[in-house]
């Protein structure tokens, strides 16, 4: 920390420290300036021009680019500054659609919350033709891209080429003709885009949404010879309740097990289970690898978009990547196997699986040639929220309930799965069981925790009866290049890779309630997670009496013929990019 | 995708070009033009290649390149290039006359700047620098000054001629 300085926001002496801008300055002042374009994790970048502030004797700045100075004399609700905020709202609005009762992000969208502060009537601009607006591109399974309200901040770049470092959407053309796109007029489906979600997550309008699928899972809750059961993934109880006036890390999973009973889901489960049983599976696999040598290090492979991408631009290290399954898909795999077996009337073909998950990605998983007709819809932790409130359920009112056996419950390992570091924490606790038969005296790896922009690399080492292995965690694939090239080097000193592919983990996640806004509301969620971990009775995976059921009763022991049949999958070579034919 | 057809491409070469500008982005500008000298244009499958393999950049950031710069083009070039140059003096001493007489001559489909044939490709410039010589045109490299639309005529009937 540097020393307190000062300067003045309408007047007001306001302390600083090591603020980059005088948007955070003011922010953390209690002083909102309106913003579209501005996301602290991202670059600064100016574009939007909402959050214009007057410095005295120096004219009318961006606070997002302007840093802070001693004595700095700064206003932020001039008449003049009202008058141009409301001047870029118009023009924005001006080659907007602004067909807002249509839109999915009607509701949560920063230009009609900004256009209706700013009392925003008329336009003195004429409308674009409906016929004029650039097609929709619904090509991918994930993200669906309107660029009819796109209003050109440049948010989804930066965040796919600084977090992801693929950069699928860039700017192209200029002037008025500028568009937001992928390369030559191509649909994201048939680009290097992994579905992360981080371009939807920080969209601050509807022109990047995620993909809708509550149609869908409606029809499916209505047909009465269908049996719907639901998986809820650890971190939507940590973000979901955002929706509904909870603080982000508030923990409200037993609401939400309440609410997808009331919504009609005839079977309520948690993704947490199969956390616990994804555990088991690559614990075991990693052990295995230790001991045998090779294909190490290992790379996790719960999160899709960094499976796709391996699968994209490493194929030919995909050997590294764990075969077990992503939680949401071993559960799904398990319950249609296995439901029928426990409850009456369930057989393979009228269940119908849907799964919560924070995730845009898993929408593709789910899709995927070796996963179909597992899952069969996935719904992010937003769209959760928003059935919810479809059906006119008082969230605040409704009852805390358990979910179902025997996929209900899970310990403090597999609810740690939804923050990066928490997956690698619970591999070593289960590993470290397997090899030795005991468990860690401390089970907090407190060195792989945190997921805020400056721990988006982490390491630890354990030391397993002598044996040292080391583990890196990454989250962002940017950070995930880095670790794989040292393995290409063969600089890497780690045996396990644990890779998210959102910023700070899935808690951070596309599908989830945007956070984007403000750094510390992932750290929230985190800290929602780690609480739950420390309050739970059984801390290690293998220690869940359910999981430890599952085996005896169907599965035998990790690894075994049926274990992999039922939760293992495989990766295959995806490279597109039509030079590689010739290329040799 | 548009119905363009696929250029043989020698990546070694493109290679070679990389290496010469040190894989740098900052160098990205030139490398484009010298790879538009070789080929008269910049095919996709070059746009993704050199997307990829600078690190920093991706196909969707070099097609925001080229599509920023009205020099570079996205599909081949006609045989005869003609430039009408628009800047300030030759647009006074009427370049456009003499632009709307060329496309009379040789019309080209809406939205596309080289005719079907391949033969020319039509573009506007913004000054060539010879303003003394307004309105100029110049077509491969040899600039005619002073141009009308009789002249203009003229010239093209030749190549035209030329080219049977």
């Amino acid at each position: 920390m540097t020393d307190k300085k000062t300067l003045f926001i309408n007047d007001t002496e306001v302390g600083f420290t090591d603020e980059k801008n005088v948007l955070e300055v003011a922010r953390h002042a209690g002083i909102n300036i309106p913003t579209l374009c501005y996301r602290p994790d991202l670059t600064f970048y100016g574009a939007c021009r909402m959050c214009v502030v007057e410095q005295v004797g120096r004219g009318i700045q961006a606070a997002c680019t302007l840093p802070p100075k001693e004595g700095m004399q700064i206003r932020t609700n001039t008449t003049e500054i009202r008058k141009i905020r409301k001047n870029v709202i118009e023009l924005l609005l001006a080659r907007h659609n602004r067909e807002c009762t249509l839109c999915t992000k009607s509701g949560s969208c920063d230009l009609q919350k900004f256009a209706l502060e700013y009392g925003i009537t008329e336009i003195r601009y004429e409308k674009i033709k409906e016929e004029d607006f650039p097609k929709i591109d619904n090509s991918s399974l994930s993200i669906s891209r309107d660029m009819s309200k796109c209003i050109l901040c440049g948010a989804c770049i930066r965040a796919c080429s600084e977090f992801q470092g693929i950069g699928v959407l860039g700017f192209s053309k200029r002037g008025a003709d500028t568009q937001i796109q992928p390369m030559a007029g191509y649909n994201l489906a048939e680009v290097d885009c992994v579905n992360c979600g981080q371009c939807v997550s920080v969209c601050p309008t509807g022109a990047l949404t995620v993909k809708p699928n509550i149609s869908e899972v409606m029809d499916a809750l209505c047909d009465y010879n269908i049996k719907t059961v639901i998986q809820i993934a650890p971190s939507v109880r940590v973000a979901l309740g955002e929706m509904f006036g909870l603080k982000p890390g508030d923990n409200s999973i037993k609401k939400i097990y309440a609410a997808a009973k009331k919504i009609g889901f005839n079977l309520v489960f948690d993704t947490n289970f199969s956390a616990d049983l994804t555990i088991m599976e690559e614990a075991h696999e990693f052990v295995e690898r230790v001991s045998k040598g090779e294909n190490l290090p290992l790379f996790t492979s719960c999160c899709p978009a960094w499976v796709r991408y391996m699968e994209l631009k490493h194929p030919d290290m995909l050997n590294h990547l764990s075969s077990a399954k992503s939680p949401q898909g071993m559960l799904s795999a398990v319950m249609k196997r296995i439901l029928p077996k426990e409850y009456e009337g369930y057989t393979k073909e009228n269940i119908r699986v849907v799964s919560v998950m924070p995730c845009t990605a898993k929408k593709y998983e789910a899709n995927r040639d070796e996963l179909l007709g597992q899952t069969d819809y996935v719904l992010t932790t937003y769209e959760f929220a928003k059935l919810i409130q479809s059906q006119g359920i008082d969230f605040d009112k409704l009852e805390e309930i358990e979910a179902d056996s025997p996929f209900g419950t899970y310990s403090g390992g597999g609810t740690i799965f939804g923050a990066s570091g928490g997956v690698a924490e619970a591999a070593v606790r289960t590993a470290y069981n397997m090899i030795t038969g005991e468990n860690l005296d401390d089970i907090n790896i407190v060195a792989l925790r945190g997921v805020d922009e400056h721990s988006r690399s982490k390491e630890a080492q354990i030391d397993i009866k002598g044996k040292k292995v080391k583990i890196r965690v990454v989250s962002t694939l940017v950070e995930a290049e880095k670790a794989v090239q040292e393995v290409i080097k063969g600089t890497a000193d780690f045996q396990m890779l644990e890779v998210m592919a959102c910023p700070g983990g899935c808690i951070n996640g596309g599908g989830q309630p945007s956070g984007c806004k403000d750094s510390q509301t992932k750290v929230k969620r985190s800290i929602g997670l780690y609480k739950e971990d420390e309050a739970l009775p059984i801390r290690n995976s293998h220690q869940n009496p359910d999981i430890i059921k599952l085996y005896e009763k169907y599965l035998e022991k990790p690894g075994s013929e049926l274990a992999h049949k039922l939760l293992h999958t495989t990766f295959s070579n995806k490279k597109t990019g039509s030079y590689t034919d010739f290329s040799k | 995708m548009s119905a363009e057809t696929k250029t043989k491409i020698d990546f070694h070469q493109i290679d070679e070009i990389l290496e010469s500008f040190g894989y740098d982005k900052t160098n990205l500008i030139m490398i484009l033009q010298k790879i538009q000298s070789i080929y008269k244009y910049l095919p996709q499958d070059i746009i993704t290649y050199v997307g990829d393999k600078i690190e920093g950049l991706s196909p969707a950031s070099v097609y925001g390149v080229i599509t920023f710069y009205a020099q570079f083009s996205l599909e081949p070039k006609g045989k005869y290039e003609i430039k009408v140059c628009d800047g300030t003096a030759c647009h006074v001493r009427g370049s456009m006359p003499v632009l709307e007489e060329i496309k009379k001559k040789i019309p080209l489909e809406k939205g596309r700047m080289t005719t079907k044939d391949g033969l020319f490709s039509i573009e506007t410039v913004s000054c060539l620098g010879a303003c003394g010589l307004a309105p100029a045109v110049v077509i491969n490299d040899k600039v005619y000054p002073q141009m009308t639309p009789a002249a203009i005529s003229i010239i093209i009937d030749t190549l035209l001629k030329e080219d049977e």
